[in-house]
C-alpha cells in the first residue's frame, strides 16, 4: 500500500503537535498551543450546537440561507472571528520583539516569519475583506431600496468561498505550517527552491479562493446597483455609502484578476516546474511584484471605499445634518477609484526602475490626497453647526479623522521616491500602512457595526462597553504604532524577530503597551456584544430609526423582513427617509399590497464551500485524488443546481400586509425620542426627527406633528 | 420602462418573447461584467507574454522556432467557423423555438470547438517532442502555455457547458432559464473568438514575423 497515494505529503511529523513532542521549546509550545486552541475551539463548537439544539436551526436559517442580510452577518461574523486570532498574533509579534533585545525571545525565526505572513493574510484578506463584504451586503440593498441583490446564490457561494479560503488558514494551525513569506510572498523566496514545503501552498489556495469570492461579489454588487434601484433613485439621489459601494465594486471587478494570474503562476512555478519568477531560465521575479501590486494597491482602496461611506453617513447622522458638499464627495469617491490603478509602483521604488518613472509614479501617488483632502474638508464641514452627538460611532469617526490625516502626510512623504529608498523597509512603513488601514478600515468598521447594530439586530449595543473599547482602541493603536515611525527612523527593519540596538527597547515597550491596550479594547467590544445580547429587551429598538437615521434603511422595521420593504419605495430626493420623515409621507400605508417572490434556501452554496476547502486542502498536500475529487463535486453542484426549477417561493400578499401593517402601526403609537434621549431605554426606534437645515420653525412643526399623532 | 430601454447586448428577444427579454436584461448585464473581469485575467496573461517573448528566452528556443502558423490558421478557422454556427443556433432558439434546429447547430459548434482544442493540443505535442519546447524550457514558454492554455481551457469549459446545455434543451425545452443560458454561453463563446484573435495575432503572427 503506497500512503503516499491517500494522504499526499502528510506525515505524522506534519502536526503541530509533533514538534512540540520531537522539540520542545516555547516558540513550539505556542504553536501547538494554538494548533490545540483550533482544535479545541472547533470541538467546543462542535459541542455547543450539539447541546443547544443548534444545528438544524444554523443550516436551516443561516449555512442555506441566500438572504442578502444573512448572508452580510455571515460574513461579519468570520471577520471578527478571524481578527481575534490576528490580534493576538500581532501582539505575540510585539512580545517578541520586546523580548528579543540581544538575541533573546522566545519564538524561532521560522514562527516568527508565519506570524507575520498569516498576520497579514488574515488582517487583509480574511477580516478587512469579509468585513466591508458582509457591511455592503446588509445594508447597500436596503439603501437602494432592493428586495435582494441581483444574484442572491452566487452571493451566498462567495461567501462560502471566502469561509473556503479561511478555515484553510486555520488548518494550517494544525496541519503542516503557513508560508513565512510575508502577506505579499514575493518570490523567488516563495519559489520550490527556497520554499520547498507546504506553507506557501496554503497562502497561495486561501488567497486565490478568497479573490474568487471578491470577484463574484464585486460583479454582483456593481449589477445590484445598476438595475435593482428603487424608482426615482437616480445615482445622484444614491446615498454616500452605496456610491462607495459602486466604486468598490468596480475596483474588485478589475483588481481581483491580476492576483488570481499571479497566483496562479506561483502555482505552476511551483508545482510544475515553470519560468515565470525563478532566478533562471527566463523568469522575471519583477513581474511578480507588478501583478500583485496591481491587486495590491487598488485593494488598499477597495477596503478603505466603504470605510469613507461608512463617515459619511455615520458625520451627517449624529450631527442631525445633511452631509456637507455630496457631488464633491461622489466625485473624490471616483477619482480615487481611477487613480487607485495609476500607482501600483510605489510598492516598489528601490527594486530597479528609472528614476523619471518612480518621478511619475510619486506624484501620482501624492495625487491622491487631493480627493481625500475633499472628503475630510466634507466630513468637518458637515459638522459645523450641526447638532453632534458623541456616540461611540462618532468618536471613532472623529479620531479616524485626526490619525488618518498624520498617516496620509507620512503617506505623502514615503510617495516621494527619495525618502522611500531610506525608509521603505523599515518600521516606518509598517507604521504608515497600520496608520492608514487601522483608522481607516478597521475603525470605520467598528463604527458601522455601532451604527447598523440595531438594524440587523432590533436593539441597540450598551453605549458605556462601546465607549470603553474606543477609550482602548484610541490610544492604544496610537501608542501601538506611533513609536514605530520613530523606529523606523532609527533603522529598525521590519519584519525582524531580533534586535542589538538598544535604543530601539523603550519604543518598543511603548508599542506592547498599545499592543495590550488594543487587546484590552477588543475584550471590551467582546463584553459589549455579551452584555446588549443579555439586555436586549431593555435595549430594544424594534420600530427601525433609533437614530434619526437619512437613508431608506431606517424606514422598515428592525431586524428587517425577509423581503425587505413591504412595497418597493418611490423616491424623490438624497436623503429620502429623512425628507419623508420632514414632510410627513413617512410610516404611511401603502395603496396595495403584492405577492413577493424570495428565493428559496439552498444546499449549494455551503457545499461548493466545503468541496472548494477540501480541494484546496488536497492541493497543498499534493492527495490528488481529493483534489480530483473535490473538483469535480463542486461542477457537479453547479450542473445538478442548473436543473433545478423551483427555486423561488412566494410571501401572500396578505402575510406582507399584516406584518407592515402591524409595524405601521406600532410606529404610530410610539412616542417617538428626542435626540437627548436616543443612548436611553426610551428609545424604541421611532425618533423626532430634528431638521437643522429647515431652522426652528421645521424643528417646531416636527414636534408638533409628534403631538398630533 | 419602454421596451427601447430594456434592450440589452446580444441577440435581443424582443419581438418573439418580450418575458424572456425582460429577465435577459438583469443577468446577461451581470454575464458581460464578469466577461470584463475574464477579460482583465486575459489582458495580464497577454502583458506577462509580451515581457517574456522577449525577455525570457534565456537558452530555450525563440517564437520563430517553434510556431507552426499553418495550424495555427486552421484553428483560427475552426473557432470563428463554430461561432458562425453558434449564431445559426441562436437564431434557430429566436424564430422557430426548434429544438432539434439548436441541437444541430450546438453538435456543430461543438465539434468544430472540439477540433480546435484538438488541434491545439496536437500543437503543443509538437512542440514538446519535436521541437524540445515544453513550458519547463524557459519562461517565455511558460507564459505562451500559459495563456494558449487559459483560453484552450476556456474553450473546453465551453464545451461542457455546450454538453449541458444540450442535455437541458433536450430535457426542459425551451423555457426561458434555458434561453438565458444559451445567450450567456453565447456571450462566452464570441468573447473567446476575440481573445483568440488577439492571440492569433500577437502570439503567432508577431512571434514568426519578428
Amino acid at each position: 500500500m503506497n500512503w503516499e497515494l491517500v494522504f499526499g505529503q502528510i506525515k505524522w511529523t506534519s502536526f503541530v503537535f509533533a514538534g512540540m513532542i520531537e522539540n520542545p521549546s516555547l516558540s513550539e509550545a505556542i504553536a501547538s498551543g494554538a494548533g490545540s486552541l483550533a482544535v479545541l475551539g472547533a470541538i467546543a463548537t462542535v459541542i455547543l450546537l450539539t447541546v443547544k439544539g443548534w444545528w438544524v436551526p444554523l443550516w436551516r436559517d443561516w449555512l442555506t440561507s441566500v438572504d442578502h442580510k444573512r448572508v452580510g452577518i455571515m460574513y461579519i461574523v468570520v471577520a471578527l472571528i478571524m481578527f481575534a486570532r490576528a490580534v493576538i498574533e500581532a501582539a505575540l509579534m510585539r512580545a517578541q520583539q520586546l523580548s528579543a533585545y540581544d538575541g533573546g525571545g522566545f519564538l524561532s525565526a521560522d514562527h516568527f516569519g508565519q506570524l507575520f505572513s498569516t498576520h497579514g493574510t488574515i488582517m487583509i484578506f480574511f477580516v478587512a475583506m469579509p468585513f466591508i463584504t458582509g457591511l455592503m451586503n446588509y445594508v447597500m440593498p436596503l439603501q437602494i431600496g432592493a428586495r435582494d441583490v441581483s444574484f442572491p446564490l452566487l452571493n451566498a457561494i462567495s461567501l462560502m468561498l471566502t469561509v473556503a479560503g479561511a478555515m484553510l488558514v486555520m488548518v494550517s494551525l494544525v496541519v503542516g505550517r503557513f508560508s513565512t513569506g510575508g502577506w505579499s510572498a514575493y518570490p523567488p523566496f516563495t519559489g520550490i527552491e527556497f520554499s520547498p514545503d507546504e506553507g506557501v501552498d496554503y497562502w497561495i489556495w486561501a488567497v486565490s479562493l478568497g479573490s474568487i469570492g471578491s470577484t463574484l461579489t464585486g460583479l454582483n454588487f456593481a449589477v445590484t446597483i445598476y438595475k435593482k434601484r428603487c424608482p426615482g433613485m437616480s445615482l445622484f439621489r444614491m446615498p454616500l455609502f452605496t456610491w462607495t459601494t459602486l466604486c468598490t465594486s468596480i475596483l474588485m471587478i478589475f483588481a481581483m484578476a491580476p492576483l488570481t494570474a499571479a497566483t496562479i503562476m506561483l502555482a505552476l512555478d511551483r508545482y510544475a516546474g515553470f519560468h515565470f519568477f525563478t532566478n533562471g531560465d527566463g523568469g522575471n521575479m519583477m513581474n511578480y511584484a507588478n501583478l500583485f501590486w496591481l491587486f495590491g494597491h487598488p485593494e488598499v482602496y477597495i477596503l478603505i471605499l466603504p470605510a469613507f461611506g461608512v463617515w459619511s453617513e455615520v458625520v451627517a447622522t449624529y450631527s442631525s445634518k445633511r452631509i456637507y458638499g455630496y457631488t464633491s464627495l461622489v466625485y473624490a469617491t471616483m477619482c480615487i477609484a481611477v487613480l487607485s490603478f495609476a500607482v501600483w509602483l510605489h510598492h516598489f521604488f528601490t527594486m530597479g526602475q528609472s528614476a523619471n518613472v518612480n518621478a511619475i509614479f510619486g506624484i501620482a501617488t501624492m495625487i491622491i490626497g487631493v480627493p481625500t483632502g475633499v472628503k475630510v474638508y466634507d466630513w468637518l464641514l458637515t459638522m459645523v453647526g450641526g447638532r453632534i452627538r458623541l456616540s461611540t460611532a462618532m468618536l471613532f469617526h472623529i479620531n479616524f479623522l485626526l490619525t488618518f490625516i498624520l498617516g496620509g502626510m507620512t503617506g505623502v512623504l514615503l510617495a516621494n521616491p527619495g525618502v522611500d529608498f531610506q525608509v521603505h523597509n523599515t518600521l516606518f512603513l509598517v507604521a504608515h500602512f497600520h496608520n492608514m488601514i487601522i483608522p481607516g478600515v478597521l475603525f470605520g468598521m467598528f463604527a458601522a457595526v455601532q451604527f447598523w447594530f440595531p438594524k440587523a439586530f432590533g436593539f441597540r449595543l450598551h453605549e458605556g462597553l462601546g465607549r470603553a473599547s474606543f477609550w482602548c482602541f484610541a490610544p492604544g493603536f496610537l501608542l501601538a504604532f506611533f513609536p514605530l515611525y520613530w523606529l523606523g527612523m532609527m533603522g529598525a527593519t521590519r519584519r525582524t524577530f531580533e534586535w542589538s540596538n538598544p535604543d530601539y527597547l523603550p519604543w518598543l515597550a511603548l508599542a506592547m503597551l498599545g499592543a495590550a491596550l488594543i487587546l484590552a479594547g477588543f475584550a471590551f467590544m467582546t463584553a459589549q456584544f455579551i452584555v446588549s445580547v443579555r439586555r436586549r429587551e431593555e435595549l430594544a429598538a424594534p420600530l427601525g430609526d433609533p437614530w434619526d437615521g437619512r437613508a431608506l434603511e431606517w424606514s422598515i422595521p428592525s431586524p428587517p423582513p425577509a423581503w425587505n420593504f413591504a412595497v418597493l419605495p418611490q423616491v424623490t430626493a438624497r436623503d429620502a427617509f429623512y425628507e419623508a420623515k420632514k414632510d410627513g409621507t413617512a410610516y404611511r400605508s401603502p395603496a396595495g399590497y403584492e405577492d413577493i417572490e424570495v428565493p428559496r434556501n439552498t444546499a449549494t452554496a455551503p457545499l461548493i464551500g466545503l468541496f472548494a476547502c477540501a480541494w484546496a486542502f488536497g492541493l497543498v498536500w499534493h492527495i490528488w485524488w481529493l483534489a480530483i475529487l473535490s473538483f469535480v463535486l463542486i461542477w457537479a453542484v453547479v450542473i445538478a443546481r442548473s436543473f433545478a426549477t423551483d427555486t423561488e417561493e412566494t410571501v401572500p400578499a396578505a402575510t406582507v400586509r399584516a406584518a407592515n401593517e402591524a409595524f405601521l402601526a406600532a410606529v404610530r403609537a410610539a412616542p417617538g425620542v428626542t435626540r437627548d434621549q436616543e443612548m436611553t431605554a426610551a428609545n424604541r426606534g421611532r425618533a423626532i426627527p430634528e431638521s437643522l437645515e429647515g431652522g426652528a420653525g421645521a424643528l417646531a412643526a416636527g414636534a408638533a406633528m409628534e403631538v398630533t399623532r | 420602462m419602454s421596451l427601447s430601454e430594456r434592450l440589452h447586448p446580444g441577440i435581443n428577444l424582443a419581438g418573439t418573447d418580450p418575458e424572456s427579454h425582460e429577465a435577459a436584461e438583469e443577468v446577461l448585464f451581470g454575464f458581460w461584467i464578469f466577461l470584463m473581469s475574464d477579460l482583465v485575467l486575459f489582458a495580464v496573461l497577454f502583458a506577462t507574454y509580451a515581457a517574456m517573448s522577449v525577455q525570457g528566452i534565456a537558452e530555450g528556443p525563440r517564437p520563430a522556432e517553434v510556431f507552426d502558423l499553418t495550424a495555427a490558421f486552421l484553428e483560427t478557422l475552426l473557432l470563428l467557423l463554430s461561432s458562425c454556427a453558434f449564431g445559426f443556433a441562436m437564431l434557430e432558439m429566436k424564430y422557430r423555438e426548434n429544438r432539434r434546429g439548436v441541437l444541430g447547430w450546438l453538435l456543430v459548434t461543438g465539434l468544430l470547438g472540439a477540433g480546435f482544442v484538438g488541434m491545439e493540443l496536437h500543437d503543443y505535442y509538437v512542440m514538446i517532442t519535436a521541437h524540445g519546447a515544453p513550458p519547463q524550457a524557459s519562461g517565455f514558454l511558460s507564459a505562451y502555455y500559459l495563456l494558449t492554455g487559459t483560453h484552450a481551457l476556456h474553450v473546453s469549459s465551453g464545451l461542457v457547458w455546450m454538453a449541458v446545455m444540450a442535455v437541458q434543451v433536450a430535457a426542459l425545452g425551451m423555457n426561458p432559464a434555458v434561453k438565458l443560458r444559451l445567450m450567456r454561453l453565447a456571450l462566452f463563446w464570441h468573447m473567446l473568438d476575440v481573445v483568440w484573435i488577439g492571440i492569433f495575432t500577437f502570439v503567432y503572427l508577431y512571434g514568426v514575423v519578428s
